[in-house]
């Protein structure tokens, strides 16, 4: 975290405030023993100390929701373009289940783009993400993950819950209840969504960041790039900063009062969130403004201020992680192509490749990238199968292989792990579950996925579940 | 590690025991936690063939001889001092304390008596002494017991406060508050809650418990979370509980009201209990995948709202702590089989739900038609009489309800919870084998036998699930404290006794709600201070003995009520269509399939109470999230109480309380006489019925002054303030004063005091 930051900003608060009617009495409050009281409720992880040497502080998880293509994307099939317009083998396919190929005749189509090597391995990406290819070095690429489901909706729970039964915590969550938080004036977990310039995209529930069963402290605060940042954020119209600041000391002072008579620790821990909301009121817009970033910054990331953009998002996720936020996840929308696969999907690897590659280098020059764990992944991956009910070619949701990407904090760059058989369809050699991925991203954070529990419904409830999985020891330094 | 959940660190044993052992309080728990997970009922899991949940099978395998400590392997594993042979594993995570070691061998000598899990055994109605209630005097015996006293009484402000939020919801009026205070008549507790039983709004507090275990929403769940018409069944729960309809009708009818012999629209609308599961509409599922998430969440649902029992773990095996098996699992889904529902896609529009005037109305329309078909009719005449009768059921609300098909679907165990494996057996209707049945007839057994079964006197669950959560409502905490849980991983309730009590005299009173509230309500025990002295505090920090009242913040719903009932919007209609309160723009941005726009009632729908709020599975309207409401994806017996930035932020700036705020300023104004002091100790008294003392009334005086003379200064930034809302500005107010008094009111409405209940 950049102590030297949170410092000025803190001052330059306080500035500000100076001629409300409580300044005087706030300005006391929010010295050291009250930010302590704050920091004691929001910020007490339950790992103290963690299992694990720990690797990564924090992790930005980029999530391409919908599905990307990894024939498309990170896995080179030549086998597949050979095949193309053949049948599937039914020796690959027999007692599958498909979403919308379902009962269809099973066609191979190759790939729609060609691939070109990067890095000092040489490794094959694909042509339409020139930007990660100069990065591939950074980067760990992982060609044989699987997961369970083939709906979005479960296939995103598996991915954040390890669960396709709702009302499990998010990995964001788990992390924070495992961790605590650094970020003193911020939420420890915070998710941004943007959308794809294309078509209708699929939706995102709120679940994917609910705390589920742990305490609701721990939550997803999704950051909005139009109206209030977090919701309920902007005072009343009518009501300015100084008056709020009033108001607040007033409650504050009321409570305390209270406290002071009928001795209750939640009364105190009231007083503190009020702060803390209070904080928030001037700490979030200070960061979600990014028109203080050099042109130079804005260039690299390819952003303009305000724009909702997916590389806004990933510019400000390098915000949030100099700031001490635990858990940054973000989604871009609009990788479901069951159709115009060929004419959609380099529109939206257009929107995310420089931004990737932009938050390494940016991570990497400020020294953060080696304590911050970057994770590229979709819900699930597609069909070699071209699926063409649905207009111009596609292909359809497929769970027994994707390819996703890690990078930082102790993961081994320019390296491809795993892979897929020949023709794409199921991974084969190192396959890496859901689970796996959990388990490995846990470990670089310091904590023991076995060890790692919480007491729900009479169980000691896992992220991990309760099948055997491992950490992937071979990505890692 | 120090991994140790708060929950767990509760009032309990920590040391042996001095007086005798007892298997389901001192035993039961070292075993379940430590020992069950691969030596307990889960035959897939066991090692070495051994189950210590069992007393044959443990003595068989010679893990246990009794009353020989020296010849049990149980106890030379424990005390082993190498790590190959130590039991539990090292690689396990889990480790044997001293004390339990200690203990587990005290039970062996004493004989390693076995007793069946607490709440399986059928619950047990001890003797009252005469003239006591019969909850003081088992919470007197424990406080005995463990050297505490019980707290006096509270003040009768907060006692009346209180009971207005336990059984209605709703904060009491200065004048109840009043005439409760002067009434020196020696029954006027019990006439107070005599008339709030009878309180229409009771009916309303009570649902919303019973609407979180049934995961009641007004949309489906799954990726298009889409809208689905069941309003009704919100409001037939609430009409249940204000006609105190007895436990077990209200059981029969949600579960099979569509198959009472005396079945009628009510129960019909009842019976849309089977139809709140989530259900799906994504392009792409698949029918039999949704068929097992159906099947498999109607047996979590029964096992959380009825059992108190985890089932879902025997979706893929055997549970791992409980008796509960696969079998039993699948069993219990297929009781459901007859439901006619579509596994994928759109859910049907449902049964119209006629008024007392339109069922009048069809009543007359039926008879004329069956008149006309007995003689010989025209085409138009009986056109026309359809027609009216189609009118009439297009402008009725619709639920969704049960319908019984002819033939069920096939319910077969699926491997690993794997729907796409077709190898598992088929499944008929069946009660889980651990829990006591009627006997069987041959027939296989249906949805009408399966409510007999959960309201019977012999089902041991049912009774003391409900009552346990009967009682979090009335102090903060279950008696027995994981509510979905009273399995052998759950907790033994401290005061079984108690519970047991509460739970046989649920079913003889003939399943009397309200009869266990007036109960429970009526006692010396829930009349306690909630403030702890300090010797309470260090004895028994959760208070689970109850030699106090409890004090919580308000449940979601109930801040919300409470702040619109103090400024006078709250709008006091019972049941209808869901409500939709201001929300931010774009806050349902990430929904699809269609996009949606929300738009907020603008009319007196925008303040009805917080249980009508339109619940949006997905993205459940941030206010209500914010103070812990749930999802209600799943079924939530226990909602968590944070306190988080997030609820400041609501009450400071959501528009909703700040009409409130803005609403409670012009109350101040028109309804109050005098000087700022006067008024401010009226809406002191309105919203805590308290008056402020001088430091108060100073701190608040001077905040009123200060923004006066701001706004003063400043008329165009008063002006903005009131027009946050709907409700007019009263033209004859003076702008600059009534936006100080918004401050204030605002900063009433912030306090600690207001949203809790003491």
């Amino acid at each position: 975290m950049n102590k030297h930051h949170i410092h000025l900003h803190r001052r330059a608060f306080l500035g500000n405030t100076t001629r409300g009617v409580g300044s005087v009495a706030l300005a006391t409050l929010m010295q050291k023993g009250f930010v302590q009281a704050a920091k004691n409720n929001n910020a007490q992880g339950f790992i103290q100390p963690g299992h694990l040497p720990q690797k990564a502080k924090r992790v930005i998880w980029l999530t391409m929701a919908g599905g990307p293509s990894h024939l498309e994307t990170f896995d080179p099939k030549p086998k597949l373009a050979e095949m193309h317009g053949k049948p599937m083998p039914e020796s690959l396919t027999k007692g599958q289940q498909l979403a919308q190929l379902q009962g269809s005749k099973l066609v191979c189509q190759g790939p729609l783009f060609p691939f070109q090597k990067f890095g000092k391995n040489q490794t094959e990406i694909c042509s339409l993400f020139p930007h990660t290819g100069s990065v591939i070095d950074e980067i760990c690429l992982i060609r044989s993950m699987v997961t369970d489901a083939i709906n979005h909706d479960p296939a995103h729970m598996f991915m954040n819950t390890g669960s396709q039964i709702a009302g499990r915590p998010s990995m964001g969550s788990w992390v924070n209840y495992g961790l605590g938080s650094e970020a003193e004036d911020l939420p420890g977990f915070v998710v941004l969504v943007s959308t794809g310039k294309g078509r209708s995209p699929q939706p995102i529930a709120a679940r994917q960041w609910s705390s589920g069963f742990l305490p609701s402290k721990h939550q997803g605060v999704q950051l909005r790039s139009k109206g209030d940042p977090v919701l309920y954020l902007g005072n009343p119209p009518g009501i300015s900063k100084e008056q709020q600041a009033d108001d607040v000391q007033v409650i504050n002072t009321l409570n305390r009062k209270l406290d002071s008579s009928i001795s209750d620790p939640e009364i105190a821990t009231r007083i503190s969130q009020y702060e803390m909301a209070f904080q928030m009121q001037a700490s979030v817009p200070e960061l979600m403004d990014i028109s203080k970033e050099s042109s130079r910054m804005l260039d690299l990331y390819g952003c303009t201020p305000g724009d909702g953009s997916f590389a806004s998002n990933c510019l400000l996720a390098r915000r949030l992680a100099e700031r001490g936020t635990r858990f940054i996840q973000l989604y871009h929308r609009d990788w479901d192509h069951h159709s115009l696969l060929k004419e959609e999907l380099p529109l939206r690897a257009r929107e995310v490749d420089q931004a990737c590659a932009a938050l390494i280098r940016d991570l990497k020059q400020r020294g953060m990238l080696d304590e911050t764990l970057i994770v590229w992944t979709g819900e699930f991956g597609r069909t070699p199968m071209g699926q063409g009910n649905k207009g111009p070619i596609g292909r359809d949701h497929h769970n027994k292989a994707m390819s996703m990407w890690m990078a930082g904090a102790g993961v081994r760059g320019g390296m491809v792990y795993g892979a897929t058989d020949e023709l794409g369809y199921a991974a084969e050699k190192d396959v890496v579950t859901v689970h796996d991925l959990h388990a490995t991203m846990l470990h670089q954070l310091g904590i023991d996925h076995e060890a790692f529990t919480f007491k729900f419904q009479g169980l000691d409830a896992k992220l991990t579940g309760v099948e055997p999985c491992k950490v992937m020891k071979d990505v890692l330094f | 590690m120090s991994l140790i959940p708060l929950s767990l660190i509760c009032f309990g044993w920590i040391a042996v025991p001095d007086e005798p052992l007892d298997f389901n309080r001192d035993i039961r728990p070292i075993l379940s936690e430590n020992c069950f997970y691969c030596h307990g009922p889960d035959k897939s899991h066991r090692e070495a063939g051994l189950r210590l949940d069992d007393r044959e099978s443990a003595i068989k395998k010679k893990a246990i001889s009794a009353g020989d400590s020296k010849n049990s392997l149980l106890m030379e594993r424990i005390f082993s001092k190498d790590a190959d042979t130590l039991m539990p594993p090292p690689d396990s995570r889990k480790k044997l304390s001293e004390d339990q070691k200690q203990i587990l061998k005290k039970w062996i000598e004493q004989g390693a008596k076995y007793s069946m899990h607490w709440a399986y055994e059928p619950p047990v109605k001890k003797q009252v002494p005469a003239g006591i209630n019969p909850v003081d005097h088992f919470v007197g015996v424990r406080l005995a017991k463990v050297g505490l006293k019980p707290s006096p009484e509270t003040d009768r402000r907060t006692l009346a406060r209180r009971l207005y939020f336990d059984l209605i919801g709703l904060p009491p009026k200065p004048a109840e508050v009043e005439a409760f205070l002067n009434d020196k008549s020696p029954d006027a507790y019990g006439k107070l809650v005599n008339a709030l039983l009878q309180n229409p709004h009771y009916g309303e507090r009570m649902a919303i418990g019973w609407l979180d275990v049934v995961r009641f929403a007004d949309t489906i769940g799954y990726h298009s979370d889409t809208p689905r018409n069941i309003w009704p069944y919100r409001d037939w729960v609430i009409q249940s509980f204000n006609s105190n309809k007895r436990f077990d009708r209200f059981t029969l009818e949600q579960i099979a009201g569509d198959l009472l012999p005396d079945a009628s629209q009510e129960t019909r609308v009842g019976s849309g209990f089977n139809r709140l599961l989530l259900t799906t509409e994504e392009g792409g599922a698949q029918a039999k995948d949704y068929e097992s998430r159906m099947l498999t969440d109607r047996v979590r649902a029964v096992g959380t709202a009825w059992l108190g029992q985890t089932t879902g773990c025997a979706q893929c095996h055997d549970h791992k702590y409980d008796p509960f098996t696969s079998k039993d699992f699948y069993a219990m889904g297929a009781f459901f089989a007859d439901i006619k529902e579509t596994a994928i896609g759109r859910r049907e529009e449902g049964m119209p739900v006629l008024d007392p005037q339109q069922a009048a109305q069809m009543e007359i329309l039926e008879k004329k038609l069956k008149a006309l078909q007995a003689g010989k009719p025209s085409k138009e005449e009986i056109a026309s009489i359809e027609k009216a009768i189609k009118a009439i059921q297009a402008a009725s609300p619709k639920t969704l309800v049960s319908v019984s098909l002819d033939k069920k679907r096939v319910v077969r165990i699926l491997p690993r919870g794997n729907w796409m494996d077709d190898s598992g057996e088929i499944m008929k209707a069946a009660f889980p084998a651990y829990l006591p049945a009627p006997k069987s007839n041959g027939k296989e057994p249906g949805r009408m036998e399966l409510a007999k079964w959960l309201v019977s006197r012999e089902n041991p669950l049912t009774a003391r699930t409900v009552m346990n959560r009967l009682w979090k409502q009335f102090f903060g905490t279950g008696l027995s404290k994981v509510l979905d849980d009273l399995g052998a991983q759950g907790e033994l309730p401290p005061n079984q006794d108690l519970l047991d009590w509460l739970a046989c005299e649920f079913m003889d009173s003939g399943w009397d709600f309200n009869h266990m509230v007036k109960t429970i309500v009526s006692s010396k025990t829930y009349r306690q201070t909630s403030t702890p002295s300090a010797e309470q505090v260090q004895k028994d920090p959760y208070n689970r003995e109850h030699a106090r009242q409890s004090r919580f913040r308000l449940d979601a719903e109930l801040v919300r009520d409470n702040a619109l009932d103090i400024a006078g919007l709250l709008n006091g209609k019972i049941g209808g269509p869901s409500a939709k309160p201001y929300q931010p723009d774009r806050y349902w941005e990430n929904l699809n399939f269609p996009t949606r726009e929300y738009s907020a009632d603008k009319d007196v729908s925008q303040y009805r109470r917080g249980l009508y709020v339109w619940w949006q599975r997905t993205f459940l309207h941030p206010s209500l999230l914010a103070f812990d409401a749930p999802s209600r994806e799943e079924c939530t017996a226990e909602r968590s109480r944070s306190n988080i930035p997030q609820q400041a932020l609501v009450l400071l700036n959501d528009p909703s309380y700040v009409e409130a705020a803005r609403a409670l300023a012009s109350r101040i104004l028109k309804e109050s006489n005098g000087r700022t002091d006067e008024r401010i100790r009226w809406a002191f008294q309105l919203a805590l019925q308290r008056n402020p003392d001088q430091e108060e009334l100073h701190t608040l005086r001077t905040l009123f002054e200060k923004h006066l003379a701001e706004y003063r200064k400043d008329p165009q930034s008063a002006a903005n303030l009131l027009k946050v809302g709907l409700i007019p500005v009263p033209k004859e107010l003076d702008r600059a004063e009534l936006a100080a008094w918004t401050h204030l009111a605002r900063v009433i409405l912030n306090l600690h005091e207001t949203i809790t209940r003491f």
